[in-house]
């Protein structure tokens, strides 16, 4: 909890919050970290192998063969989610599985999955960005932020 | 009948005549399974959508405690039960189906004892004959609606809890064989600031502590008088903070006695998926009317004491940043054989 907020806390409430504290268990950040590391790493050399397969065997170069290669992860994932085995692999993998594409991929498949109860308009049809919506939004801001920045500096003379 | 500031005395003893349980896939594996009236081995149970699941285990936990009392449906004059989805759906699409007087009540994982106060008081005081109590509550529903989809990949850390897929009831009356509800002592709520929804138990135990305290202040009677006090869905976080504040409040009650429905229910060595335990309005419930009172007519126990608590926050209080106001319901329970 941040600072910012532990200010308004009461002194009781304060006490409580050290005591409890030292009863909890703690997150194991050094294994986590170890997992994610090796998963991250592994779904990357997953891609780094479909990108070098669609260059060895079909006609495409270093920029254009990133596109199927992407769609290849994404239906891995999607594929993975939808038989119940991405969130097992993601309790341990944490980041390594949320960071790269296939959480990506994850986030939207499964909440489509969810809502499918509620219907295909209502339902999985604007349900299933409840969670990849704010990536979107913040990405397009953020690139939006990045180009201006870039066209300043092109502008000023920079290059 | 009221006894010190918050507790209700029951001097006619309401007795619970039956009991129906039921319970999903996950429950079927756990070491309570024997205790279960019915198990499911699909969390859907045949319906379409996870919440559609609930209601028809609700519907059946009632009508198994219904048909064991030997009465029928217009038998029961009132039916209390809530549950955590919005608008207690569950609860009121059940009471639907049953066709009974329904009172809709809200404790989050406290309505469990919540509605059997409630209906002890009924029955105690003559105001009727036969009451339906229930309440349910299913894992996939409640992650839904509280946190993320099912199948989404976020870690969950070691202070996280397994909400219980299931619905219990209990069936009071006025006389008969069976175990007798002694009292209630109704809580407040408690909140000690936390605001982590991966942290209920430390968030709940407060409340838990306030109310036991409570209990035995108002009935002027010491722990030991239990055979065994068993708190709601505190968890092994919530259940060793428990253990601890009640030490610092100057009353210790021996791990003999003090146990928590949470952590009973699975076994969290063999499926660590559960984390620090059980959660949800189906784990104090379940694990009473099934596995406790089953011990109960065995004649291993005599007095128990269970304590369930409950946390009353929504996804929306969360997002706006709110702590979590949490609340515990005493209900005694005696057995003589």
């Amino acid at each position: 909890m941040s600072n910012k907020k532990k200010k308004k806390l009461t002194p009781t409430q304060q006490e409580y919050h050290d005591f409890a504290k030292m009863r909890e268990p703690k997150r194991p950040i050094l294994k986590n970290c170890l997992w994610a590391f090796f998963v991250g790493g592994f779904i990357c050399l997953l891609g780094q192998i479909i990108q070098n397969f669609f260059l060895w065997n079909f006609e495409f170069n270093e920029r254009t063969a990133g596109d199927p290669t992407v769609a290849i992860l994404i239906l891995i994932s999607v594929i993975l989610t939808s038989i119940g085995v991405y969130d097992h692999i993601a309790q341990r993998a944490g980041a390594g599985t949320a960071v790269p594409v296939t959480g990506f991929a994850n986030s939207i498949a499964s909440a489509a999955i969810e809502h499918r109860s509620e219907g295909y308009v209502l339902g999985s049809g604007s349900k299933m960005y409840k969670l990849a919506g704010s990536v979107i939004t913040f990405g397009v801001v953020a690139a939006f932020v990045i180009a201006l920045i870039k066209t300043t500096i092109t502008l000023l003379g920079g290059s | 009948m009221l006894k010190g500031h918050q507790t209700w005395l029951f001097d006619n003893k309401p007795v619970i005549l039956s009991t129906g349980v039921v319970g999903g896939p996950f429950e079927a594996e756990g070491p309570l399974a024997e205790d279960f009236s019915l198990l499911h081995g699909d969390i859907y149970v045949g319906q379409k959508s996870f919440e559609k699941a609930e209601q028809k285990m609700l519907e059946e936990a009632c009508e198994i405690a219904i048909r064991d009392a030997g009465l029928e449906k217009t038998d029961i004059q009132f039916f209390f039960s809530g549950d955590l989805m919005n608008q207690d759906i569950s609860s009121s699409f059940t009471a639907r189906t049953l066709a009974v007087p329904y009172l809709g009540i809200f404790g989050a994982c406290s309505a469990s004892m919540e509605g059997l106060a409630m209906s002890a008081l009924l029955v105690n005081s003559r105001a009727a004959r036969y009451v339906l109590c229930g309440t349910s509550s299913h894992n996939a529903a409640v992650e839904k609606q509280y946190r993320y989809p099912t199948e989404y990949g976020s870690q969950k850390p070691p202070t996280a809890q397994w909400t219980v897929t299931g619905a219990a009831a209990a069936l009071l009356g006025p006389e008969g064989r069976g175990p007798k509800v002694t009292s209630a002592t109704l809580g407040r709520v408690v909140d000690m600031g936390l605001s982590d929804p991966f942290n209920m138990g430390a968030a709940m135990a407060p409340a838990a502590a306030d109310t036991i305290t409570a209990h035995f202040r108002d009935r002027n009677i010491r722990p030991e008088e239990y055979d065994l006090i068993a708190t709601g869905d505190l968890g092994i976080v919530g259940h060793d903070i428990l253990r601890d504040l009640l030490i610092k409040h100057r009353m210790g009650i021996s791990e003999k006695i003090l146990t928590d429905c949470g952590l009973l229910i699975y076994d969290r060595e063999k499926t660590p998926l559960v984390m620090a335990g059980a959660s949800g309005c189906a784990c104090s419930a379940t694990v009473t009317y099934g596995h406790i009172l089953n011990r109960m007519k065995k004649g291993e126990l005599r007095k128990v004491l269970i304590v369930a608590t409950g946390a009353l926050l929504s996804p929306i209080s969360y997002q706006q940043n709110e702590s979590i106001p949490c609340i515990a319901h005493a209900v005694s329970i005696e057995y003589e054989a």
